[in-house]
């Protein structure tokens, strides 16, 4: 059975806390349990929020107390490991050209790389959706390789524009809104990846993803199609793997 | 012409607000929503809406609106400002009410709100409701996300908000007595969940220290001065999700409580949570008010969530009609031929 802590975060939210490292197996154990929980629709439950290394479980008090709601998730994560974890597989293009990429002469300098060898080493990766937080639909994707990896700006910008690519320590995110932010900005990406109206998010939790560089003229191709909603975009694959 | 009000001056921050939108923290979206549920359904009962009806929310300096439609009944509850119904653009005076009441305007009437005293926010509810499109299920703005509400922003002059109704119906106005909205010196808390990020003194000196709600705070959260609570180890936890009315240490030591418009993940360790039947207090602490926190289990909290909402629906019973003028009522009674007019009844 795995190790976890219940956290009481106030009288209407528990957290299902698996340790306190960014780790593709705390990962999946989490998503593993939101899911198994999200299928058992606890009356008294509101939402589940998935995180890099623990679930918060909203709920209503007045219905299910928090021991009642600790038992169902101790009798959960006893026979939950089987369960599979199915994700997609996505491609995302990114155009990594000056007119956007507004820190990436600064991350090579830091990094003691040329600016392309930047651009191969972040489009080399496959990128592992740990959670999705901060702005609606923007997705946390790791690991990005340790040579990459840097401290955040001392001082955030007041605002980066919406579809900026941008690292952080070992994180990359593609911010879907303008927004402030202490990342690196190495990037653009054209494809929408909120929409409220439906509502979607592109990316889920689990999901794998790699950003594939495209001119600059490739990405107003796409942004032109993306702002007529007419581009259709799919991943690439499904695949189904199984808890650890 | 469809109903409206139409916005002359935004105030300091006006925004549509209801209840927020649940179930989508996981893909990032905030929850929101206002700040102080019990005024919210104070203004709204005295409208005569649905409880969860979108309203207006007004911090610090209301707004000043033009009521483009036959007329409206508005509704006032909150924090006390001197709310002003002016006959027209040109008129230099007006006639002044007080918050807490229903009051019925009419076309080309003008209603300005003004600095909001003795608490921070004001609610503003209109018979009917907003003619707004719920976004997720709520009208509530999300001005992080750019979402619901007025184009997912506070309002601007010249916003012209689209009403449900063209008239107001037919009845008495209402006033609500004896609503307590003070906010309580001490708020109650639950901690953790990141209380084993501090050593015991330093949760000693959160409980016992005395901080002041600093300039600083908006909707996504309220920033504190006071007594600095040092980490055991550092700042950074890897990021996990946040509840309203975390409160969390960041590096500089001071603690912050987050609130309606707080993002849904962070990486601050959070000390301890203020409970839910004190959250509607938060929202009523103006900057500068001295607040101390004080530990409750989670089964105190819970009893406490079960009076807020007994105190959530004794509301209705605090409505009473507003008693119209002797004379009004001697037309009215005339009117429904229950007296006649040869006898007076004071004599």
């Amino acid at each position: 059975m795995l190790d976890y802590k219940l956290l009481p975060a106030g009288d209407t939210a528990l957290v299902v806390e698996f340790g306190d490292r960014v780790d593709p197996a705390l990962s999946t154990a989490v998503l593993a349990l939101a899911q198994a929980l999200d299928g058992e629709r606890i009356e008294g439950v509101i939402e589940t929020v998935p995180t890099f290394r623990s679930l918060m479980i909203h709920y209503e008090p007045l219905v299910i107390s928090s021991a009642a709601l600790a038992a169902r998730i101790e009798e959960r994560v006893r026979t939950f490991r089987a369960r599979p974890a199915v994700g997609r597989v996505w491609h995302l293009p990114v155009c990594y050209g000056e007119r956007f990429a507004i820190d990436l002469s600064d991350v090579a300098r830091r990094t003691s790389l040329a600016a392309q060898q930047v651009i191969e080493r972040h489009s080399a990766a496959v990128y592992h959706v740990y959670m999705l937080g901060f702005l609606p639909g923007q997705a946390y994707m790791g690991d990005v390789t340790p040579e990459l990896a840097l401290e955040r700006l001392p001082t955030p910008r007041a605002s980066i524009p919406a579809g900026s690519l941008a690292i952080a320590g070992r994180m990359s995110c593609v911010f879907p809104l303008e927004t402030p932010c202490g990342w690196h900005v190495i990037g653009r990406c054209p494809i929408p990846l909120w929409d409220a109206s439906l509502p979607a998010a592109l990316l889920a939790p689990g999901d794998k993803v790699t950003f594939v560089p495209v001119s600059a003229r490739e990405y107003d191709r796409l942004k032109t199609r993306a702002s007529e909603g007419v581009l259709r975009v799919e991943p690439v694959s499904e695949f189904a793997g199984a808890v650890a | 012409m469809t109903p409206a009000l139409r916005i002359m001056a935004p105030g300091l921050s006006t925004t549509v607000q209801d209840l927020g939108r649940h179930g989508f923290q996981r893909l990032g979206v905030s929850v929101g929503g206002v700040l102080d549920p019990v005024a919210f359904r104070a203004a709204n009962k005295l409208a005569g809406n649905p409880g969860h009806t979108g309203v207006l929310e007004a911090v610090y300096y209301g707004p000043s609106f033009a009521i483009n439609a036959d007329d409206a009944r508005l509704a006032f509850a909150g924090a006390d400002a001197a709310v002003e119904i002016l006959d027209g653009a040109d008129a230099e005076r007006g006639e002044t009410i007080d918050v807490m009441r229903s009051v019925r305007v009419r076309r080309g009437q003008i209603v300005r709100v003004g600095p909001i005293r003795r608490g921070t926010t004001l609610y503003i509810a209109v018979e009917g409701g907003f003619a707004i499109e719920p976004v997720l299920g709520s009208v509530a703005t999300d001005s992080r996300g750019r979402m619901g509400g007025w184009h997912g922003r506070p309002l601007r002059e010249g916003d012209v908000l689209p009403l449900c109704r063209a008239t107001a119906s037919e009845r008495d106005e209402c006033l609500l007595e004896g609503l307590d909205l003070a906010a309580p010196r001490r708020i109650r808390v639950v901690l953790g969940p990141q209380n084993d990020w501090f050593a015991a003194e330093e949760i000693e000196r959160f409980c016992t220290g005395e901080y002041t709600v600093s300039a600083g705070s908006n909707r996504m959260g309220m920033r504190l001065d006071g007594p600095a609570l040092r980490h055991r180890d550092g700042f950074n936890i890897v990021s996990d999700a946040i509840a309203t009315g975390s409160i969390q240490v960041p590096g500089n030591g001071q603690p912050l409580i987050l609130l309606a418009d707080h993002q849904t993940t962070g990486g601050y360790p959070k000390i301890a949570t203020v409970i839910s039947a004190d959250l509607p207090a938060l929202g009523r602490l103006p900057a500068g008010s001295k607040i101390a926190f004080t530990p409750v289990t989670l089964e105190q909290a819970t009893a406490a969530r079960r009076e807020l909402f007994a105190a959530l629906d004794a509301i209705d019973d605090k409505i009473v009609r507003l008693t119209p003028p002797p004379a009004a009522i001697a037309a009215r009674l005339l009117e429904c031929n229950l007296i006649s007019g040869v006898c007076d009844a004071a004599a």
